[in-house]
C-alpha cells in the first residue's frame, strides 16, 4: 500500500487541470490514438470489401436462370474449370497398352485352322450327347495342343510338386508369384504350391503377307 | 571376331522325296577342329498369307488356279510373287485339290522309262492345269532352299559356300546327273554330290565324335537303313585298317525301293476303311484323306507309347457343324502290329525274296512302286546277293558257311525308324538271321536325328573334305557297261545277241578316268548313236574291257540308254569316225561318258538324259 500511496501523492489526478504545453507523454497518446483509429478504420473496410464480393456471388447465381445466355455467365464458368485443372496435377498420367487386333485375330485363325475351334464354341452342344460332344473334343484337344505347341515354348513357373512348401524370398516377382489367402507378415513367406503356373518362354507366330487379311479366321470352302 | 577372310560355311543339303533339310557350319576357323554345325529354320508358306519357320521343307508343289489365291498371300520374305509355290503350303492345299499337287518328283527323276525334262507332273491332272517336270520341281527346291540361305545369311552368298547334296545311294547316273545340272541351274555348280546312308554315316560319326572309335573296329560291316517317307535305301560300309587309322569303305549299295513310310500311313488308311465299310459307313475322298492323316497320328501314338492299345481316330466333318458330322472309329494294337510290324518287317528267313506278281490294284500311274512290301525281304535279298561284297577287303573275314553278308553293327535313318517297334521288329529279324548261322548279334549305332542326319552329314562332310576327320571311300556305286551287238549272221524273228563291254568297275574313285582304246567304234557324223546302258552292283572283279556274253538276270539291270551325236563340225556329214569310249567318275559324284576321236583326240560327250524324244 504504502506503493501506492506514495505513487497516488506523486501523480495526483487533478481533472480541473489543463495542459498548458505538449509533452512526451501526450504526444505518444496522440499518435496511438491516430494508430489505433486507421487500423479500425482498415478493419472496417476489408470487412465491406469482403462482404460486396460475397454479395456479387450470390447475385450471379441468382441471376443465372434468368438469363442463361449472358456473355458474363459464360466467362465466369470459364474460370471455373481454369480452378479444377489447377487442382488436378498430383496423379501420374496412365498409359493403357493397346496391341494391334492382328496377332489376336491370327491365333484365333490358327486354333480354327488346328483345332475348329470356333466352329466348336459357336455349335450349340445341347442337343448332342457326351459321347458325340467328346469326339468333337478330341479334334479340338489335339489340335489346340497342336496349334500352342507349334507357335509357344511353354515353362512351369515352379518346377516342385503342386502341394509341396515352398519359401517365396524377399524381393520376388509380384507378377510371377500370386500369393493368396493369409497373407501377414513380411517376406520370406512360406506356403503350399498350388498352381506351378505357366509362362511362355519364346513366341514363333508366322509371319504376315501384305495381301493377308487376319480377319477371316476360317475362309468360307466351296468345292467344285 | 575381324577375321580378314569371309566367312565360310559348308552348307548340306539333304534333297529328300517327302522333305528338304538344310544344314550348315562354319569353317572359318578349321584350326580349332571344331565342328559347330545348325539346322537352318526354312521360311515357307503354310498357309496363304501365312510364312512360317520350320526344319523341314516339304517337297511338293501346289500349281494354284490364277483365280485361287487373293492378291499378295503368296509373299516369301525374299520375293512378293514367287514362281511355284513350295513347302508346307504346297502340301496343305494339295490335301483338298489333289489334281494340282505335284509331289514324289525325286522318284521320277530315277524313272528309266520317262523323259525328266517333259512335264508330266502332276499325272493325272486334267488338261488345264500347268505342268512341270521332275526336274523343273528339283530346281524349284532348290530354288527355294536357296533363297531362304541368301535371306538370312546376305553377306555369304550360297555360291561361295561350299554346298553337298545327298541322293539315295541308288540313284543311277542320269539322275545324279539330273541333280547335278539342277544345282546348276540355280547357281550352285560347285555343289558336290553325297549318298544319303553315307551322309547318315557321317552325321553318326560327328555327333559321337568323342568316342566312335570305340564302338566300331576293323573287320566291322555296317549296315545302313534308311526308310523314308517314299523309298528305302540299304548300303553296306566295311571297316578297314590302313597304316594303323580306320578306314570306311562303302562296299554295297541296294536297288532304288519305292517303298517307305507314306505307303505306311496309307495301308492303315485302308485297313481302317475296310473296317468302317463293314459298319457300312462308306468313306468319301475327302474323308479318306483325313484317314490317312488320323492314321498317321494315331500310329506314332501307338508305336512310342507301348502302354497304350488303341487310339482313338477322329474324321471331322468339313462343314462348321464340328460335332454332328464327325465320324468316329479306332485304331488299336493288333491292327498296327498286323498292318506295320507284320505287313512291312515281316519276319522271314535270310533265304527270302521279294515276291514280283502281276500289277493289280491301286498305285499313281507311272512310278514303278515296289510290289512287295514287306522290306525285311527286300533286306534279305540284298544281304544275300552281296555276300561278297567285302571279298577284295582282308580285314573282312566272312564265315564259311555264311549265305549272306554278316552285317556286324546297323544304323538306322529316316523317320519310319523312331517308331520303337518297328526298330526293334527290324534288328530282331536281322539279329534270328545272324543267330541262325552262329554269327554274333549286330550292334545298332545310336544317337542319330533320324530326320534330320542326312543334312547334317553331308554339313559334316564338307568338313571331312577339308582333311579333317574320316572320309568314307566311296566311288562309283556299280560297274557300268555298254551293251554292243556281237558280229553274227541274224536270224529273223531273234534279236541280235548282245555283249556287255565293261566301261567303268566298281568303286572307281572320283577324279580318276579310264579309257578305253583298244575297243574301236564306227561313228557316224551326225547321227545320234545309242547304246544300251548296263550297271551292276555285284561285279566287282570286272575291269575296263571286260566283255560279258552272258550274264545272270539280277546280276545286271538295264539303265536307260545313252546317246552320242557327233556334231559336224569341220567334218563332212556321213563320214565314219573311229573313236573308244572313256569314262570319268568326276569329283563332284558323277559319271562322265565320252566318244574320243582316235584320230585327232576330238571329244563327244555321251548323254544319260536321252529319254526324250521316245
Amino acid at each position: 500500500m504504502t506503493y501506492l500511496e506514495s505513487l497516488m501523492t506523486t501523480f495526483a489526478v487533478d481533472l480541473s487541470l489543463r495542459p498548458t504545453t505538449f509533452d512526451l507523454w501526450h504526444v505518444c497518446l496522440a499518435g496511438t490514438v491516430v494508430v489505433l483509429m486507421a487500423v479500425l478504420i482498415l478493419l472496417l473496410l476489408v470487412m465491406l470489401l469482403s462482404r460486396s464480393r460475397y454479395k456479387k456471388e450470390i447475385n450471379t447465381k441468382t441471376i443465372q436462370p434468368i438469363q442463361p445466355i449472358e456473355p458474363v455467365v459464360k466467362i465466369v464458368e470459364k474460370i471455373i474449370e481454369v480452378e479444377k485443372i489447377v487442382q488436378a496435377p498430383i496423379p501420374e498420367p496412365v498409359i493403357l497398352k493397346e496391341y494391334t487386333p492382328d496377332a489376336a485375330l491370327q491365333m484365333l485363325g490358327l486354333l480354327q485352322k488346328e483345332a475348329r475351334f470356333i466352329d466348336f464354341l459357336k455349335e450349340d452342344i445341347t442337343a448332342y450327347n457326351d459321347a458325340d460332344i467328346g469326339a468333337a473334343a478330341r479334334v479340338v484337344h489335339e489340335g489346340c495342343n497342336k496349334a500352342v505347341n507349334e507357335h509357344f515354348s511353354l515353362a512351369p513357373i515352379r518346377n516342385e510338386q503342386e502341394g509341396s512348401n515352398i519359401t517365396v524370398p524377399i524381393g520376388f516377382d509380384a507378377s510371377a508369384i500370386r500369393l493368396t489367402g493369409n497373407i501377414v507378415g513380411i517376406a520370406p513367406f512360406t506356403g503350399s504350391l498350388i498352381h506351378k503356373g505357366w509362362q511362355v518362354t519364346e513366341v514363333r507366330l508366322p509371319k504376315l503377307t501384305q495381301g493377308h487379311n487376319p480377319n477371316i479366321v476360317a475362309a468360307a470352302e466351296i468345292e467344285l | 571376331m575381324n577375321s580378314p577372310n569371309p566367312q565360310r560355311f559348308t552348307v548340306g543339303i539333304d534333297l529328300g522325296t517327302t522333305h528338304c533339310v538344310m544344314s550348315y557350319a562354319d569353317l572359318t576357323n578349321l584350326e580349332n577342329d571344331e565342328f559347330l554345325q545348325h539346322v537352318m529354320p526354312i521360311p515357307q508358306l503354310s498357309a496363304p498369307g501365312m510364312v512360317d519357320d520350320y526344319l523341314q521343307l516339304p517337297s511338293f508343289i501346289y500349281q494354284a488356279h490364277e483365280a485361287e489365291l487373293a492378291e499378295g498371300v503368296a509373299a516369301l520374305p525374299w520375293t512378293n510373287k514367287p514362281l511355284h509355290l513350295v513347302g508346307e503350303i504346297a502340301r496343305n492345299l494339295g490335301s483338298k485339290t489333289p489334281i494340282r499337287l505335284v509331289s514324289s518328283a525325286k522318284s521320277w527323276l530315277c524313272h528309266s522309262d520317262i523323259d525328266c525334262k517333259a512335264p508330266l507332273l502332276p499325272t493325272g491332272a486334267p488338261e488345264e492345269v500347268e505342268r512341270i517336270s521332275p526336274f523343273q520341281a528339283t530346281v524349284a527346291y532348290l530354288q527355294h532352299l536357296k533363297s531362304a540361305w541368301q535371306h538370312q545369311h546376305p553377306d555369304t552368298p550360297l555360291e561361295q559356300q561350299d554346298v553337298v547334296i545327298t541322293v539315295p545311294a541308288s540313284f543311277d547316273p542320269a539322275a545324279r546327273e539330273l541333280t547335278v545340272e539342277a544345282a546348276k541351274n540355280v547357281g550352285l555348280g560347285h555343289a558336290i554330290l553325297l549318298e544319303e546312308p553315307q551322309a547318315a554315316l557321317y552325321s553318326w560319326i560327328e555327333k559321337n565324335h568323342n568316342n566312335w572309335r570305340k564302338q566300331v573296329h576293323v573287320g566291322d560291316i555296317i549296315l545302313v537303313i534308311d526308310i523314308g517317307g517314299g523309298t528305302t535305301d540299304l548300303s553296306l560300309i566295311a571297316v578297314t585298317q590302313k597304316d594303323g587309322n580306320l578306314e570306311f569303305n562303302r562296299v554295297a549299295i541296294g536297288d532304288h525301293i519305292l517303298l517307305g513310310g507314306d505307303n505306311m500311313d496309307l495301308a492303315l488308311a485302308y485297313t481302317v476303311k475296310a473296317k468302317l465299310e463293314t459298319e457300312d459307313k462308306l468313306l468319301q475322298p475327302w474323308q479318306f484323306q483325313a484317314l490317312t492323316h488320323s492314321c498317321r497320328d494315331a500310329k506314332e501314338k501307338l508305336l512310342t507309347n507301348m502302354t497304350m492299345d488303341v487310339a482313338p481316330i477322329i474324321i471331322a466333318n468339313r462343314g462348321s457343324s464340328l460335332i454332328g458330322g464327325t465320324l468316329r472309329t479306332e485304331l488299336t494294337r493288333a491292327e498296327v502290329n498286323n498292318t506295320l510290324v507284320d505287313g512291312f518287317l515281316p519276319q522271314v528267313s535270310a533265304s527270302a525274296k521279294p515276291v514280283f506278281r502281276a500289277r493289280t490294284g491301286l498305285r499313281t500311274p507311272g512310278l514303278p512302286y515296289a510290289q512287295d512290301a514287306g522290306i525285311t525281304r527286300h533286306l534279305a535279298a540284298f544281304l544275300a546277293k552281296q555276300q561278297n561284297a567285302t571279298g577284295e577287303l582282308e580285314d573282312i573275314k566272312l564265315a564259311k558257311n555264311a549265305t549272306f553278308i554278316h552285317p556286324t553293327a546297323v544304323l538306322f535313318n529316316g523317320g519310319v525308324l523312331k517308331a520303337d517297334s518297328l526298330a526293334n521288329r527290324l534288328m530282331n529279324v536281322l539279329n534270328g538271321w545272324l543267330q541262325d548261322e552262329q554269327a554274333p548279334p549286330a550292334r545298332l549305332l545310336s544317337g542319330n536325328d533320324l530326320d534330320l542326319a542326312v543334312a547334317r552329314g553331308a554339313a559334316y562332310y564338307g568338313f571331312v573334305r577339308k582333311g579333317k576327320g574320316v572320309r568314307i571311300k566311296g566311288g562309283a556305286a556299280a560297274s557300268y557297261y555298254v551293251g554292243i551287238e556281237s558280229a553274227m549272221p541274224s536270224v529273223p524273228g531273234i534279236p541280235p545277241e548282245i555283249q556287255a563291254l565293261c566301261i567303268a568297275p566298281f568303286g572307281m574313285e572320283e577324279g580318276t578316268q579310264q579309257e578305253l582304246s583298244n575297243e574301236e567304234f564306227g561313228l557316224v557324223i551326225g547321227e545320234p548313236v545309242r547304246f544300251r546302258f548296263f550297271a551292276s552292283t555285284t561285279r566287282r572283279e570286272d575291269r575296263v574291257g571286260t566283255r560279258l556274253n552272258r550274264w545272270n538276270r539280277d546280276e545286271l539291270s538295264e539303265l536307260a540308254e545313252i546317246e552320242v551325236t557327233l556334231d559336224k563340225e569341220g567334218r563332212r556329214a556321213g563320214e565314219v569316225v573311229p573313236v573308244h569310249l572313256c569314262a570319268a567318275v568326276t569329283e563332284v559324284g558323277t559319271l562322265e561318258l565320252q566318244a574320243v576321236s582316235q584320230k585327232d583326240n576330238a571329244h563327244w560327250k555321251i548323254e544319260f538324259d536321252v529319254r526324250s524324244g521316245e
